[in-house]
């Protein structure tokens, strides 16, 4: 069945709705990253909370032409404008009170999401019973997703990539270092509105499918995904593209597949299953990854001053030590050092050694810097001077002739 | 209008709209100063799973597991965010992002899959409550007041928001001092013991408290407005501390009494039949209250900005 559902065996509104949320997918990663990376997330809450009264008051001004409520072209235009009004008092209220981004923020949303509200209850009492599909904009509903409705949502979904596209330089130095780019003469101000008119489009276009309360989701999730996996900022955005968009299609798939499943949720859980995979499993920053870094370490400590106690004759208690040495072949299992583990041993009393004349000469200021009590000296020394430090240290002293 | 009709029909919403505000614009007061505003985005968001949570396990409506649930899921969502923050080095903005929304998501998963026809359980209920339906049946008129047996009938929603309040008070006065320290100069208030961590935690946990307790009443789209906006338009009237907290108290007991007359008369005032939602109209008011507030409050320019602006 859900192989059915990934292969778009399942029928029209489900190919439909697929194509749509995979479109929206990658179009919601791709912008969510340079939010992201702006740290502005939660700016995407406020919009897509704020696109409810445009929708109620387009139904509203639809119904009173006389045309049909549920046209989504309109719905959709009357969304965008409210959602622009909800940004620039947002952005009204950050730059000319003295209102922090997060409490503007959450003015905008609560306030413009309580007026849809009150509005959505005009739509119920005005008796016109057409009005079943507006609640489905909350939490999206693909049920009756028709092909110009699919059209709508990959177009817009293009147009959005496609200005990405022309913006991505300003947005990515807007991003990571506004100062500087102000100071190339780059309207930061008119960027930053920009970038936001993206993620309004995205919330937009993506209002049918996942529903403006988890739209956020698809904004923030893969673009904190990507992340994990690269330092780049345009590799970034597109591994967000492609965590967006699979989830998109794989979560449309799973929620054709059986009944009760709702298509936006189960998007999401998708796209946040992408993201603890991406926690755990990435290679530089994610969590397995640390736990091996710290492993390897606490290894290198442990062996290091092993070696050292061996060295200098002294008995070995701790058990983690003794049972690494022992795997290394540099001690027996009765905790006596073998040939090798004497010859390491002494060569890293020796390398302590050397360390403590570098250290305690000014003339090695930056090799001693350096010291940590784990890395090899001929790693930052040339052999001329280990030799030279040799000189020093000298030969075996007090030994019976 | 006469008490036979007042007293059963109004003043109980009333009452526990009123209170429910004051209860979040309290706490909203240092969130919205400590720049943790959206605490109370998140906390709203992530009530849902923990109420249909605690639904499947007791398998009926009521009350206190309900709670329970609800508060379990915000301490599980404080930590998860927390977790994810430090684990993957994301901004803690990101991070709260990712974490309400998936259980949200959840949420309304789980209420999807299960049968909850026979109940009233749903998704709209969530997020605009019932604040019209909480009447005192009971009550006759402004008599009813002094009489044991109609003020048993009251609805329990009341007495609830009505200890929360209390509670949250309490918490604020017990702790005003270093509070307000901590609020406005962390670094100050660890030299002089205060541990800070703590409460900053005891705080937001009030807030979780306050959230999930007027979330029971009014639904989540109060509890985020409330947080924010009173607290928000006291900040543009006001510099000093205890201003600002009167002011908010006052904002918001005009934000839930005003939203309550207009939801439940402005339609008929306009000629229409049909009220709308009080919750929806509470927190369109506050938004007008914050407005102006912001475009004619005294304080409202950012510190050494140009104040003509």
């Amino acid at each position: 069945m859900i192989w059915d559902a990934l292969t778009l065996q399942l029928g029209y509104n489900a190919t439909l709705v697929a194509i749509g949320a995979t479109l929206l997918g990658v179009s919601a990663g791709v912008t969510g990253t340079f939010l992201f990376l702006r740290k502005r997330a939660l700016v995407s809450d406020a919009i897509s909370h704020a696109t409810l009264p445009g929708v109620c008051l387009a139904f509203m001004v639809l119904v009173a032409l006389g045309g049909d409520g549920r046209n989504l072209l309109g719905l959709l235009a009357g969304s965008a404008i409210s959602a622009w009004v909800g940004l620039l008092c947002m952005n009204w209220l950050t730059r000319r009170t003295r209102l922090a981004e997060d409490a503007a923020i959450g003015a905008v949303l609560s306030v413009f999401f309580g007026f849809g509200i009150v509005l959505l209850t005009i739509i119920q009492t005005m008796g016109v019973g057409r009005q079943a599909g507006l609640e489905g904009f909350l939490l999206g509903s693909t049920a009756g997703m028709l092909w110009a409705d699919a059209m709508i949502i990959a177009i817009g979904g293009s147009a959005t990539l496609l200005l990405v596209l022309i913006l991505r330089r300003p947005m990515t130095l807007v991003a990571f270092d506004p100062e500087y780019a102000a100071a190339r003469g780059l309207p930061i101000h008119r960027i930053d509105l920009a970038m936001m008119g993206l993620v309004m489009a995205v919330t937009v276009v993506g209002l049918k499918i996942v529903g403006l309360i988890l739209i956020v989701a698809l904004l923030i999730i893969p673009a904190v995904t990507a992340r994990f996996w690269s330092e780049r900022s345009e590799h970034v955005v597109l591994l967000a593209g492609l965590a967006g968009g699979l989830a998109g299609y794989i979560g449309a798939a799973i929620s054709a597949s059986a009944p009760n499943l709702p298509t936006g949720p189960i998007i999401v859980l998708v796209s946040f299953a992408f993201f603890v995979l991406s926690l755990f499993c990435a290679p530089k920053r994610g969590v397995l990854a640390a736990v091996l870094r710290h492993l390897r370490f606490q290894r290198r400590v442990h062996i290091r001053q092993g070696l050292l106690a061996l060295a200098q004759g002294q008995k070995i208690y701790e058990p983690l030590t003794l049972r690494l040495l022992r795997r290394a072949g540099l001690v027996r299992p009765d905790g006596v050092a073998t040939d090798s583990g004497k010859a390491r041993a002494a060569k890293a009393l020796r390398d302590e050694k050397r360390w403590e004349i570098v250290r305690a000469d000014q003339a090695h200021e930056a090799t001693a810097a350096l010291y940590d009590g784990l890395r090899d000296i001929e790693t930052v020394l040339t052999h001329d001077q280990i030799a030279e430090i040799d000189r020093q240290i000298g030969g075996p002293q007090g030994v019976p002739v | 209008m006469s008490g036979e009709e007042f007293v059963p029909l109004s003043l109980t919403p009333l009452l526990i709209g009123t209170f429910a505000a004051i209860a979040c614009a309290l706490p909203g007061n240092f969130l919205v100063l400590r720049k943790q505003a959206l605490i109370g985005d998140a906390i709203s968001h992530v009530v849902l799973p923990g109420i249909v949570v605690a639904f499947l396990v007791t398998g009926a409506i009521s009350t206190w597991p309900m709670m329970l649930g609800a508060a379990g899921a915000a301490i599980v969502a404080v930590v998860l965010i927390e977790a994810i923050r430090r684990l993957g080095q994301i901004e803690p903005g990101a991070a709260m992002g990712v974490v309400f929304t998936t259980m949200f998501a959840a949420g309304v998963l789980l209420l999807e899959q299960t049968d909850t026809s026979t109940v009233h359980l749903d998704v709209e209920h969530a997020l605009y409550g019932n604040l019209e339906s909480l009447i005192w049946l009971d009550a006759t008129g402004w008599g009813s007041l002094l009489d044991v047996e109609a003020l048993a009938g009251l609805p329990p929603e009341l007495p609830r928001i009505a200890l929360t309040l209390v509670g949250v008070s309490v918490f604020t006065w017990l702790f005003w001092r270093p509070l307000k320290i901590s609020t406005f100069d962390e670094g100050f208030a660890r030299t002089i013991g205060i541990r800070t961590g703590a409460l900053g935690m005891a705080l937001v946990i009030t807030a979780a408290i306050a959230a999930v307790a007027a979330f029971d009443a009014v639904g989540s789209i109060i509890v985020i407005a409330m947080f924010i906006c009173p607290p928000a338009a006291a900040r543009m009237l006001t510099n000093r501390l205890e201003a600002q907290i009167a002011w908010s108290i006052v904002f918001a007991t005009a934000s839930a009494v005003s939203g309550y007359v207009l939801a439940g008369y402005g339609p008929l005032w306009l000629g229409g039949s049909d009220a709308v939602s009080a919750a929806g109209m509470i927190a369109t008011m506050s938004g007008l209250i914050l407005a102006a507030a912001a475009m004619f409050g005294p304080c409202r320019a950012h510190i050494g900005a140009h104040t003509s602006t």
